[in-house]
């Protein structure tokens, strides 16, 4: 066989408490794509990282082409021909898509010259980007974009993909896989980061599957089934969650005509929002990270007031209220950001537990905290819904992002809501975790809950909600049944493709 | 090579022994300092820190530790609740100026009248005039989202000038031959802030720096108004996630900030200065800022820290009298005081490591 | 009162001499801020230069040693700010406060031998013709050069912002320290060499005034001149040319409100001495509607995890 392009072998790298990775070792082979397989918190992230220079290894050594590389910085990476489009895009929102991408190159030609390079890349490879303009008016595809161009311009040996379809609609998947199998074509190696199985089956030529930092297993993806997949990335069977049939009952959350501007620059405004929750039903809404999910969960909560009867509970107007009066009447809800929004990251569980327990809990008496209670209430959440901390006195940045989502959605199940809504509550959590998240909300609204859960996973909305809808561009589309929907029509409840095109080949 | 790392929650132990590593870091430099200087450094610091306390002289010097630690503290508790919600009033030397004109301006109005209320309407006058000038960054910042930096600051030049014109016009003593500054209120007998006990300097702003003190460990500790400001100094957006006002939080830490730096203004005029002068103020406003940060915003810490910073003063005045150390050698060392607790507090919420040592 | 004895080609001329410190200083807190940084130590920063520079132009008798010893004080001070917020990650708004308390310290004792001191005259251009034109020449030509320095930063901080990588790899900084961590820029290392250039710029501010505007040195002569360089940040919107015309504008309100004292205008002085810091609590009022061209990591602290 001939000399892979990249072999890593032994790489290892420990933090403070955690052996991120141990003794990883794996080729990538000249024009394969090859997956990284791992649930979250599996030291994929650590692991690619190291590869394009951003971490140092403890240990263990990688070879290109046969010669030790050990890039101490990413520019070294770069010029080694490897590119990285990130999860979390580096990118800065208030400079252009031309500037952006400069920044990206080591010698990048003057503006002008980039721009048309920027035209043509794009032209050729599908994806269509207008380089003078700014970057935080984009949507999270097209940002995308302009991650994959900024690569492409540099001509890349190796292209690294740490979750690239989190962002997209089903269709803008399509159109990313047309173009990353042209550059496969082209000879380009592509190391590809997901947890999503079927994707990995219909994309990749290998797979590499990491387990608490361990290698435990390779496999060649299209002869292997997504459940043999899943159980070596997991360790173990995990069961789906149940879901009793359940009676619904009257609407009890009703937002009807709703529009209100973002409070920030790049935000997303929402335009003409109409939906209706009944008693017992989990209503699912999808849609691409950006298209106003953050908004409409504050317009929810209450963080930003709208026209009293645009928000209804139980058919009083609440949408002048502020989030401690929802929270007596019985509206809660749990943000996407848990560290800074849903919880105070160096304050400990039990006066996280106070941050919206107060009211319903009834934690204060004129005006003066009961510690006791309070305390009571936080060791309650954290038995009921398994965190693992050493005690409520604990700090919300000590715990990992699994237990703190746990303990954050569980501060809310447990206050008893009316009608919950969350947004994204099993982002960047454990696979085991994740289910006991989704078990919580179904059995919350089992015993008659309204529950609209705001997610980019669509998997999970498919598990867990009655009906569907997808907000884009902050419209929302009218809910239907989720039984029966097909991958094309949520994709195209989501917008579709954006105006993105095929590669021309 | 060293590597610091963020610890998982702030650690107990280096944000008590933070202040007392920067005062010995201090008390280091600062001696090489007055060494440069020409001074012996052992001989200056124990002028300054032994010296007032327990020296020949203490039974002077320890009632001025009261009067000069008083205005100090009950500034700096004010702007510690501030300072924890991110609200960053610097400007309570104006707040200071203003309280002192209002406060001594309502007990120059009722002279030579002799009743008990005089002096309490002088003290609601005080805090309502510092309460008042920081009222002006507050509703400005709630209104238009101005810098309340810039402002409470910009505004202490202003009531500089105010108190420029008001010793030399309107509170001018009419019986002072014409020489700037108002009447002595120390020998107006309803509007004299005195000393309670004799001897101590033991005076009502002594006692309204120990009821702020209660006070604010109270609010912190056990209201839900201390927890909302702590709330909004850690996780502003989780904050308003809670349900707290912002607006709210903002006239409020700022009036409080206000009304107690015009209380120290008013308690300092009517008592150990006794008049309304144009060199009234004496950067107490900014002093605080560093006992503010120097008891770490915690009420008992702040207690001891102003304590400290009167010592300074003091022993920094003896040490100019005894050694010739200059004036603001003292500012320096202050100023000193306040860089290396600063610095050392990275050891609260970080650990060094030394890379080459670990093993994994 | 006789408003007839203001001259207005002396007074332009002399504004031009009272926004010159501010516009120094100014310029160079905007790269700073542009960085990312937000360092509320001009004040102290200014006026160390003061005396640095001070001492150096009477020691010497020459006062361009003194600019530079001025620039280098200023930039030392500020060492220890990038020292403080840049390694040892301290919160910036209370490093800055500190620098300022520190350098107000530092200065008057620095000052001590030179109370009462004249330093040499820094010279004038002066071109024969254009400086003897009338009215013109008084204005664009007649100044010492500092004055032109202090201008031509400013199109030089214009120039490298808008049109070079370097410029680029600053506004990266402050707009995501994060992600320009991610594609390699060393976030400390950028961050710690606009802190030092603005640190010299508010050391060359404060030497202007102790050398050529007033010139002599007291205690504390900046007077607030810094912070309303930090204002004038803000009111330029993080532009280099609006920095030119507010700073010009300060100085006006500034030279207007002497010329008013000395022509005995019946406000009084008090009143007329207050009015540049109740003219930037109005600016600040009018423009902090439009918070859209601040950087969008400005205060924050960096620390490069994993």
């Amino acid at each position: 066989m001939s000399t892979p392009l990249l072999r890593i072998e032994g790489l290892t790298k420990a933090y403070p408490g955690v052996v991120a990775n141990d003794h990883v070792s794996f080729d990538i082979g000249e024009g394969e794509v090859h997956a990284l397989l791992g649930e979250n918190g599996a030291g994929k992230s650590t692991l690619v990282k190291m590869i394009y220079g951003l971490v140092k290894p403890d240990s263990g050594r990688m070879l290109l082409r046969g010669e030790p590389y050990a890039p101490p910085e990413p520019r070294a990476a770069r010029a080694d021909g490897i590119a990285m489009v990130f999860q979390h895009f580096s990118l800065f929102e208030a400079l252009n898509v031309a500037e952006n991408i400069a920044l990206g190159m080591e010698n990048p030609p003057p503006l002008r010259d980039l721009a048309d390079d920027i035209r043509r890349v794009s032209e050729t490879y599908g994806l269509p980007l207008d380089p003078y303009r700014v970057v935080g008016d984009l949507s999270a595809g097209e940002r995308q974009r302009v991650e994959i161009v900024r690569c492409l311009l540099q001509d890349p040996k190796l292209l690294i993909m740490d979750e690239p379809t989190s962002v997209l609609t089903p269709q803008e998947v399509q159109i990313l896989f047309e173009t990353l199998r042209k550059l496969k074509a082209e000879g380009t190696s592509i190391l590809y980061i997901s947890h999503k199985l079927e994707e990995i089956r219909a994309l990749c030529d290998h797979a590499t599957i990491l387990r608490l930092g361990k290698n435990v297993g390779e496999c060649d993806p299209r002869e292997t089934s997504a459940r043999d997949m899943a159980e070596m990335m997991v360790g173990a069977v995990l069961k789906t969650p149940e879901r009793a049939g359940r009676e619904l009952g009257e609407v009890a959350l009703d937002v009807s005509g709703l529009s209100v501007k973002s409070p920030s620059e790049f935000g997303t405004s929402l335009k003409n929002l109409h939906m209706e929750v009944r008693k017992g039903e989990v209503l699912g809404i999808g849609g691409v990270a950006g298209n106003g999910q953050d908004e409409l969960l504050a317009v929810l909560s209450g963080e930003i007031l709208t026209d009293a009867s645009a928000v209804k509970l139980h058919g009083r107007p609440v949408g002048r209220m502020g989030p401690g009066v929802r929270r007596g009447l019985g509206l809660l809800t749990a943000p996407e950001e848990r560290l800074g929004h849903a919880a105070a990251p160096d304050m400990s569980l039990t006066e996280n537990a106070l941050l919206t327990g107060a009211v319903r809990e009834k934690l204060v008496s004129n005006g003066f905290l009961r510690w006791g209670d309070t305390r009571a209430f936080a060791q309650r959440i954290i038995e009921a819904f398994d965190v693992r901390t050493p005690g409520p006195e604990n700090a919300a940045r000590s715990l990992s992002g699994g237990n703190l989502q746990k303990f954050v959605i569980g501060r809310e199940v447990l206050q008893r809501p009316e009608v919950l809504v969350v947004n994204q509550p099993t982002w960047g959590v454990d696979a085991a975790a994740a289910a006991a998240i989704r078990q919580a909300i179904l059995d919350l609204a089992a015993e008659g809950a309204a529950v609209v859960c705001i997610s980019q996973d669509l998997d999970e909305l498919m598990e867990i909600s009655d009906r569907f809808a997808a907000l884009n561009e902050g419209r929302l589309s009218a809910p239907r049944p989720t039984a029966g929907l097909t991958v094309d029509e949520i994709g195209l409840m989501m917008g579709g493709a954006h105006g993105m095109e095929v590669a021309h080949v | 090579m060293i590597v610091i790392e963020k610890r998982p929650q702030p650690s107990q132990l280096w944000s008590v022994a933070t202040p007392i590593v920067a005062v010995v870091a201090t008390m280091i430099v600062g001696g090489l300092l007055f060494a440069a200087l020409g001074k012996n450094p052992v001989e200056a610091i124990a002028t300054i820190f032994w010296e007032p306390l327990f020296g020949e002289y203490a039974f002077y010097y320890r009632p001025q530790l009261l009067v000069k630690g008083a205005p100090l503290v009950l500034i700096a508790i004010g702007l510690s609740l501030g300072f924890r919600a991110g609200i960053w009033n610097i400007g309570a030397e104006g707040q200071y100026i203003v309280g002192a004109l209002t406060g001594a301006g309502v007990g120059l109005a009722f002279y030579p009248l002799e009743a008990w209320y005089v002096f309490p309407l002088m003290v609601m006058a005080g805090a309502l005039g510092g309460w008042a000038w920081a009222m002006i960054p507050a509703i400005l910042k709630v209104r238009f989202g101005t810098n309340e930096i810039l402002v409470s600051l910009m505004l202490v030049y202003v009531a500089e000038q105010l108190l420029a014109s008001m010793s030399l016009g309107l509170l001018k003593n009419p019986e002072g031959f014409g020489f700037p500054g108002s009447r002595n209120l120390q020998s107006y007998p309803s509007g004299h802030n005195a000393e309670l006990i004799e001897g101590t300097g033991m005076h009502w702003g002594v006692v309204a720096a120990f009821v702020a003190v209660i006070f604010a460990y109270v609010l912190l500790n056990r209201h839900m108004l201390g927890y909302q400001i702590r709330l909004t100094g850690e996780a502003p957006r989780a904050a308003r996630f809670a349900g707290v006002r912002p607006a709210r939080l903002i006239l409020f830490c700022l009036g409080l900030s206000g009304a107690l730096a015009g209380l120290a203004g008013l308690f300092e005029v009517s008592g150990p200065s006794g008049q309304v002068s144009i060199d009234f103020n004496v950067g107490y406003g900014f002093t605080a800022i560093i006992v503010a940060f120097l008891g770490r915003l915690h009420p008992v810490g702040i207690l001891l820290a102003g304590g400290l910073m009167a010592l300074t003063y003091i022993g920094g005045e003896i040490a100019q009298g005894n050694l010739g150390l200059p004036a603001a050698a003292i500012q320096v060392f202050q100023g000193m005081l306040l860089f290396f607790l600063l610095a050392f507090d990275l050891l609260t919420n970080y650990r060094i490591r030394f890379a080459g040592k670990e093993v994994a | 009162m006789d408003l007839s004895a203001i001259n207005p080609v002396l007074l332009v001329a002399s504004l031009m001499v009272a926004a010159t410190p501010l516009l120094l200083a100014s310029i160079g807190e905007l790269v700073v801020e542009k960085s990312g940084v937000l360092n509320l130590g001009v004040e102290g920063m200014m006026i160390t230069g003061a005396i640095s520079g001070f001492a150096v132009a009477v020691e010497t008798g020459s006062p361009t040693l003194g600019f530079v010893a001025a620039a280098a004080g200023g930039a030392l001070l500020s060492l220890l700010f990038a020292l403080l917020t840049q390694v040892a990650l301290a919160n910036q708004v209370a490093s800055g406060l500190s620098l300022t308390l520190f350098g107000l310290g530092l200065s008057a004792l620095m000052g001590q031998g030179y109370v009462g001191v004249k330093p040499p005259p820094t010279p004038k251009l002066d071109i024969p013709v254009l400086t003897d034109l009338p009215v013109v020449g008084r204005i664009l030509f007649g100044h010492d050069l500092m004055l032109y320095v202090g201008v031509a930063i400013v199109a030089l901080v214009w120039a490298v912002l808008k049109f070079t990588r370097a410029g680029l790899i600053l506004r990266a900084v402050g707009e995501n320290h994060h992600a320009a961590h991610a594609l390699g820029y060393k976030v400390v290392r950028i961050r710690t060499l606009a802190i030092l250039f603005g640190g010299a710029c508010a050391g060359l501010g404060g030497a202007y005034i102790s050398l050529v505007r007033v010139p002599q040195w007291t205690e504390g002569m900046t007077a607030g001149v810094g912070w309303i360089a930090l204002a004038l940040v803000v009111f330029a919107s993080w532009k280099p040319w609006r920095v030119l015309l507010g700073a010009y504008l300060f100085g006006g309100i500034t030279v207007l409100q002497l010329n008013l004292q000395a022509a005995g205008v019946a406000i009084p002085v008090e009143y007329l001495a207050m009015s540049p810091y109740i003219v930037t609590i109005l600016v600040l009022v009018i423009l902090s509607a439009d918070k859209s061209s601040a950087p969008a990591s400005l205060g924050r602290t960096f620390h490069a995890s994993h």
